[in-house]
């Protein structure tokens, strides 16, 4: 398998030095981003496979990056990085786009699997992120004003997602639901799907109403 | 009455965002003692012994000797050398906060702070001169908006793109209801004592009884209208227009009360004429009240305007200012300290480790944590556990939660028995890191404690080995709920823990 072709966005110099370290050996590292600008300029210049990008990004965050590239290029693939794990910034990067969040603690081999996995057109969830999902969809809701196929998970889903919460991994989660790795992926992705395209009132309002509470 | 004046949020965030050393967050700080070089009696000993000291006498002294007197604004608190300042209520208030305020800051009962203006008012009227002057001198206890500093400061500096709307209409909408409830009571009160006044001759002369009300009524009415438009100052941080500084924000209700009060004074100077038999002047003297009037304004306009203007930029400086020091005193209290014992510990990894763990977690929930419930949630609580075996067994412990409910006794057992969970796993297992997984799903709730290290055999437990058997697994039955485990050597460990609520 040839090596990743990735730009890494991050605002921290430092950082990107670290990520380059601890991941340049086994991905291609062909572009850095500091801000909006520079990110979208590096990432059109170089067409990467994958976008390590960060979710506090100075000219309006890493969404601003997301719309801009997309209208261009739809293809490339983000992988969003943070430090936040408040819910609203969660929730929203991946609203905008992004195909999976993952932590700036995450370790080397986990942060190359993640973004072989993104790259490989698959999503990846944090057992975090799989949590907020699961509190976004969860609870009653009117059923005769929502698209029972978005706004819902199915229950193979939520048996994916809570095991992911718990700290399963892909594999993992497979050998517990005796189904296969190909088959999880699927069930993520298609969350993944519900989760950006969803109009469900959580997803939008989720961190206003958790405030609320 | 004499607490809420307590509540208004502080100078610049008031949710756990204050870096006062209050006795909980001191006694968090040195939790690290124990690595640091020992004294006899475990005291740490270190270059900080002397901060560590005075942070101990401090959290000893108990609330009432702390940084904030109970009763005072949080926006008076200061360090202890600056001048302790007195506030006008912006709430709870009857007429203008003030008794309120002078209440708040001398630590008594508003009631009897309002009596004795009262008492001081009939015998003499010095009582509403103190009044007066109180209202013209002590300035209003400021507002603000509470929000995570974290999230906020990215908001500011653009490196976030939405912005939530802060829900404030509710608290808005209290206030105005009480406000005008209060009106009509004012009115009938005054009238009343006016009238006793008059009837036992002790009030003022008949001549000038009435010019006098109506003056009084209508400068009041002006005052209390510059007040509130000082009010929307405080809320919004806006450059004010010259108008504005008279209007507020309260279009044309307060262009009638303005109106209303220059007719009253109007009517009090006319009807002094008139009294005095100077009908014929009436005329003249008002044109001429109306010229000074105007031309006051005119000569005095640009230079008021200046001023405003001034005062509102140095007034966002110092806010600004007070938000720079609340951030560098936070940082000072837990960062900073954290890195000097970290440079301490550097040849022990694991120490290193642990340190900086803990003050991630610590500035994470800072920044980010808008709830600290610790004691009254099931995932607070949870977190609470998980973090002190992150702390004492120096292996972190990621925690997931989804849904959340009270934390009922049944469920502190539970939470307990997850701890319990925890500690074995950071002790026995080897694993890296631990996982925890907290669910509410309507009446149910799920805890999951997984580690991914070398297992062991569940039915080979020792009856001796008490964690497993007796803190985890008959804690869970004896509050009606369930343990499973399961373990292997390539897996990992999963105790499984679930209740009814």
């Amino acid at each position: 398998m040839s090596s990743r072709r990735v730009v890494v966005v991050d605002d921290h110099d430092m950082f990107r030095a670290g990520v380059r370290s601890e991941i340049g050996a086994s991905v291609d590292i062909v572009g850095e981003g500091s801000d909006v600008d520079t990110a979208v300029k590096a990432i059109v210049g170089t067409e990467p496979d994958v976008v390590l990008l960060d979710v506090h990004l100075p000219g309006g965050g890493g969404t601003e990056v997301m719309k801009q590239v997309h209208q261009r290029h739809p293809d490339i693939k983000f992988l969003a990085l943070s430090v936040s794990d408040a819910a609203e910034d969660v929730i929203g990067v991946i609203r905008a786009g992004a195909r999976g969040y993952v932590t700036k603690n995450i370790s080397g081999t986990e942060l190359v699997d993640a973004i072989n996995r993104v790259a490989e057109g698959d999503a990846v969830f944090s057992p975090r992120l799989a949590g907020f999902v699961l509190d976004a969809f969860s609870g009653a809701i009117d059923i005769a004003s929502v698209d029972e196929d978005l706004d819902r998970l199915s229950q193979r889903e939520r048996e994916v997602l809570r095991l992911i919460a718990r700290g399963y991994a892909y594999k993992e989660v497979a050998r517990e639901l005796f189904i296969s790795v190909k088959t999880v992926e699927t069930h993520v992705s298609s969350v993944l799907r519900k989760l950006q395209l969803s109009n469900r009132h959580e997803l939008t309002r989720w961190a206003t109403d958790r405030r609320l509470v | 009455m004499s607490q809420p004046a307590a509540a208004p949020p502080g100078g610049t965030s008031s949710n756990g965002g204050q870096p006062e050393p209050t006795p909980g967050q001191t006694q968090d700080q040195w939790r690290y003692k124990g690595w640091g070089p020992q004294g006899p009696a475990g005291q740490y000993q270190g270059p900080y012994a002397a901060y560590a000291a005075r942070m101990g006498a401090q959290a000893g002294s108990g609330p009432g000797q702390s940084y904030l007197p109970p009763g005072q604004p949080a926006s008076a608190r200061q360090p202890t050398d600056a001048p302790r300042r007195a506030y006008r209520r912006t709430e709870g208030r009857v007429v203008a906060g003030v008794a309120g305020g002078i209440a708040d800051h001398l630590g008594v009962s508003d009631t009897v702070v309002r009596l004795v203006l009262i008492a001081t008012t009939v015998s003499g009227g010095f009582g509403i001169l103190i009044y007066a002057a109180l209202w013209f001198l002590m300035p209003l206890a400021p507002e603000t908006v509470p929000a995570a500093p974290g999230l906020a400061a990215h908001t500011r500096s653009g490196l976030r793109s939405d912005e939530p709307a802060p829900p404030v209409a509710e608290a808005k909408q209290r206030k105005r209801e009480k406000s005008r409830g209060q009106l009509p009571a004012l009115v009938a009160i005054g009238a009343g004592l006016l009238i006793l006044l008059q009837v036992a001759g002790l009030g003022i002369a008949g001549k000038l009884f009435w010019p006098l009300v109506f003056a009084a009524t209508g400068l009041a009415l002006i005052w209390r209208q510059a007040d509130e438009s000082q009010k929307d100052k405080w809320a919004r941080d806006v450059r004010v227009p010259i108008l504005g500084l008279v209007l507020g924000k309260g279009g044309w209700k307060s262009l009638v009360r303005i109106g209303v009060g220059l007719v009253l004074i109007g009517t009090a100077v006319t009807l002094f004429l008139v009294q005095n038999g100077r009908l014929s002047m009436v005329g003249d003297v008002l044109i001429a009240l109306l010229l000074a009037v105007v031309g006051i304004g005119v000569i005095a306009g640009p230079w008021v305007h200046r001023l405003t203007r001034d005062l509102n930029s140095e007034r966002a400086e110092r806010v600004r200012s007070q938000e720079r020091a609340d951030m560098a005193a936070h940082l000072h209290d837990s960062v900073l300290q954290t890195l000097a014992l970290i440079q301490k510990q550097a040849d022990d990894p694991k120490a290193v480790a642990r340190l900086a763990r803990s003050q991630e977690r610590e500035l994470r929930s800072w920044l980010y944590d808008e709830e600290h419930d610790a004691d009254q949630t099931i995932a607070g609580a949870a977190k609470q556990a998980a973090a002190e075996v992150e702390d004492s067994h120096g292996v972190p412990i990621e925690v997931v939660t989804v849904g959340d409910c009270d934390l009922t006794e049944p469920l502190a057992s539970m939470v307990r028995a997850a701890r319990e969970s925890m500690v074995n796993a950071a002790k026995h297992s080897g694993a890296a890191k631990i996982d925890v997984f907290v669910e509410v799903d309507g009446d149910r709730v799920e805890m999951f404690v997984r580690d991914r290290g070398k297992g062991f055999d569940v039915d080979e437990v020792p009856d001796d080995r008490l964690g497993l058997r007796h803190s985890v697994m008959g804690r869970m039955e004896r509050h009606g709920g369930r343990a499973t485990v399961r373990s292997d050597p390539e897996t990992g460990t999963e105790v499984r823990l679930e209740m009814d609520r």
